[in-house]
């Protein structure tokens, strides 16, 4: 028996704007609403809106046979709000089919497990309330931005309430073993572990369109056969992935859309197989054994650390100045200063100032809305610093008013 | 293989980016065992020792024509210098000597045993195209700047235009320093793409100075270094000081280098009332340009229209950030560097304080520019003219 397990992430972050030095202290407008608005309205017609009709075909077709786990950060469910409210709709409808399981994160799609508890708390506490608002459902599995995972967090987890916690299936982790079961983490006490079966899931993610690769091109009856080659060593395959792999990053002439309308009826011709929802996968099969992760691991490029993200001088003096201004934000009282803050803390913004694979000028810059990672950092600094002026003057208010 | 070379300067006598770019190619030519003759105008008696030095005894032979050409010399100032110096020996005006340059270049021609006959820049053109004519070998002409990047497009000199197209038109391939200045090639000199190549230049610093610490400063440093001309954009550079020092008081702006533009840049800054915040260093050759470059906090080129632009190399090779125009050759090549529009004062300001203020961002671009440019060397030009040469040979 194989069971399928589909999770896709869905997220867009509120890029910022050009912000020149000149404008702190003047200006308190940080982000591109245009270029934001512009990405998600593409965004929604390219991957969003066709996939999720896609999504929602199979589940008639196959009488709910097809099952699929979404985490939608806070910061696309506000964005569609602004620009796409179709989207909300059609994510609404496939709730309705009770064949889709929500999971947590941060609301904000942030890095703060790392830097702030409290912040974490909050931000995993916000996306619960929303999830729960928009689709009447109480996610009982978390994952953590870009998968990233230690034991400390899967303890931390566990502690909030959360029944499963979801990490890379990375070699150096797993060693001889395979991600295709599910484990406990080791300093845990129930808490479940599903790792990414990153092989089947970048075929699809990365390497769908690729020409020089050896399997090209990947059609639904091949992949069904790699899947149902896990029957007899395997319990799960997890696959994992960015729901913009779809329309998106694999484009739909290249035929991606075909490959998802046909993969469910290929899997689904063994009878071993099925699809289930994360939830569903952990309460079905125990965990085989235990995991002992340390050190933090991530889903991102060769290294799966945290190099994208904090691997430089900027993006640690960047993320620092975030989490400095913590408590001064938190004491003004001010509730628009707040959400810019949070806001700041999406881990794009940090991304955006990688300059590791900036010398290859790789895929990367194609998600990249700056010239470089250098001007990156400029704009986010020169807002820190506008924020801080702002934080000062506020309290300053309240403590004269006192 | 061997090449017939005309030059006209050469570190140490240099005045911009032309003379080190013809020192690092025929250095890089020598490693790959290609014979150059290198045709130079005179030089004087009390300088030829050190530049015969930094030749060394490779495979450069060096023929000197008595001349005083500039390269970047226009027909007026032409004539202030010939005033200053002997002028018996030289001719009445620039077009002249141009032509007494491509007089004598015939019987260098005549005497010479070369395969292949490769110039720089427009004043070598005319003599290029007569030992062509004398030897019937194959010409490669390489455009540094155009009569257009030298002027900013406005008051193009007619009978420049006219030698820089003939001499392209009568090569058998071009030679771009980038891809602007192909695109400044085809656009204004209606020449077909495929006869050009692009060669990016390259840097190699023999860094003299070790003792960092010995500059001692209390100010930020904020480097402008070439020509004070219009192409270069000197007066952007000025207005850029005056908007940062609105917000950054402790900074100064050294201003490295000389041009026409020069009282004009000194009386801005006076007339601005920042005339004690920007400092004029003049022309700086060897060490004292190293130190100029080791003093500085950020590297500015606001060029107007920069073919290539070896200078931010420099600085980068001397951990220098580097702000640059995007109207530039340079900038197709490196990427830790910070992109702006040379009119655009309030972006390169804003750019200057930035580096200015924030130390990650200085660092970064300091470190990642310092291992960027240790990738160039003049062995990759070197091998890219030699591919020219193979290519025009076979045809």
């Amino acid at each position: 028996m194989v069971s399928i397990c589909f999770y896709f992430q869905v997220h867009q972050p509120f890029r910022l704007r050009k912000y020149s030095i000149f404008d702190i202290g003047s200006s308190n407008d940080y982000f591109d609403d245009e270029k934001n608005r512009q990405v998600m309205q593409k965004v929604a017609k390219k991957c969003y809106l066709p996939a999720n009709k896609a999504v929602l075909d199979l589940i008639n077709e196959t009488d709910g046979k097809f099952r699929v786990s979404y985490s939608i950060t806070g910061m696309a469910l506000e964005q569609f709000g602004l620009y796409a409210p179709e989207v909300l709709d059609s994510f609404k409808q496939l709730a309705k089919t009770k064949c889709i399981e929500f999971l947590d994160e941060t609301y904000h799609h942030s890095l703060s497990f790392l830097y702030s508890k409290e912040e974490f708390k909050e931000q995993v506490k916000m996306h619960n309330r929303a999830i729960k608002n928009l689709f009447s459902f109480s996610p009982k599995i978390f994952r953590n931005t870009e998968l990233i995972y230690n034991n400390e967090l899967a303890n931390f987890v566990e502690k909030l309430g959360y029944k499963g916690i979801l990490a890379e299936g990375a070699d150096h982790i797993l060693q001889w073993k395979s991600p295709n079961f599910i484990y406990k983490p080791k300093t845990a006490k129930n808490i479940k572990l599903l790792l990414k079966n990153y092989r089947l899931s970048d075929d699809i993610a990365f390497r769908f369109s690729e020409k020089s690769w050896k399997e090209f091109p990947l059609t639904a009856p091949k992949f069904a056969s790699w899947v149902n080659a896990i029957n007899g060593n395997g319990n799960v395959a997890n696959l994992f992935m960015d729901y913009e792999t779809f329309g998106e990053h694999q484009w739909e002439d290249k035929g991606i859309f075909s490959f998802l309308r046909h993969l469910p009826h290929e899997i689904l011709k063994h009878p071993d197989n099925d699809f289930l929802t994360l939830s569903e996968a952990i309460s079905r099969y125990k965990a085989v054994g235990e995991l002992d992760v340390h050190n933090l691991i991530s889903w991102a490029d060769v290294e799966r650390d945290l190099s994208a993200w904090l691997g430089n001088k900027m993006q640690q003096e960047a993320i620092k100045e975030i989490y400095m201004m913590e408590t001064a934000v938190k004491n003004s009282k001010d509730n628009e200063l707040l959400d810019k803050w949070r806001k700041l803390q999406i881990s794009d913004h940090f991304y955006y100032m990688c300059t590791k694979w900036f010398n290859d000028g790789d895929v990367h810059k194609y998600f990249n809305p700056y010239d470089s990672p250098y001007e990156s950092f400029i704009a986010f600094m020169n807002i820190i610093n506008d924020m801080k002026m702002r934080v000062n003057a506020d309290l300053k208010t309240s403590s004269m008013v006192q | 293989m061997k090449v017939l070379m005309f030059g006209w300067e050469f570190p140490p006598v240099n005045s911009g980016g032309l003379g080190t770019a013809c020192y690092g190619l025929t250095k890089g030519l020598s490693r790959k065992n290609i014979e150059v003759t290198l045709v130079l105008p005179d030089y004087p008696e009390d300088l030829k020792a050190e530049f015969v030095k930094i030749i060394s005894s490779n495979n450069i032979k060096l023929k000197k024509i008595s001349t005083i050409l500039m390269p970047y010399m226009s027909s007026s100032n032409y004539s202030q210098t010939i005033n200053k110096r002997n002028a018996r020996i030289y001719g009445n005006t620039l077009f002249h000597e141009i032509n007494r340059y491509a007089e004598a270049a015939k019987k260098i021609a005549m005497e010479e045993e070369f395969d292949i006959i490769h110039c720089h820049d427009w004043m070598t053109f005319k003599a290029g195209i007569n030992a062509k004519a004398i030897k019937k070998k194959p010409l490669v002409v390489h455009v540094h700047a155009t009569e257009f990047d030298r002027t900013g497009g406005n008051g193009v000199n007619d009978h420049v235009y006219h030698v820089e197209k003939e001499g392209m038109e009568n090569a058998d391939a071009v030679i771009a320093v980038s891809n602007y200045t192909k695109n400044t090639i085809t656009r204004h000199y209606g020449i077909s793409p495929e006869k050009i190549r692009v060669v990016h230049n390259a840097v190699e610093f023999e860094h003299k100075i070790d003792d960092k610490s010995k500059i001692k400063k209390i100010n930020k440093v904020v480097l402008f270094l070439g020509r004070i001309t219009l192409q270069k954009g000197p007066d952007y550079f000025v207005y850029a000081a005056k908007k940062v020092l609105q917000h950054e008081k402790n900074a100064r702006f050294v201003i490295a280098g000389n041009g026409d533009m020069e009282p004009f840049i000194i009386e801005k800054a006076a007339e601005m009332g920042i005339a004690d915040k920007v400092l004029f260093a003049g022309f700086l050759q060897g060490e004292d340009l190293e130190r100029a470059y080791k003093m500085a906090d950020v590297y500015v080129m606001p060029s107007v229209s920069e073919p290539f632009g070896i200078t931010p190399l420099e600085a980068m090779s001397n951990n220098v950030p580097v702000i640059i125009s995007r109207q530039s050759g340079v900038s197709e090549v490196i990427r830790h560097c910070l992109l702006v529009d040379f009119w655009d004062i309030d972006d390169i300001s804003s750019k200057i304080i930035s580096v200015l203020r924030y130390m990650p961002l200085k660092e970064s671009l300091s470190e990642n520019g310092f291992g960027e440019v240790k990738k160039f060397n003049w062995d990759i030009p070197a091998q890219k003219c030699v591919e020219v040469y193979n290519e025009v040979l076979a045809a």
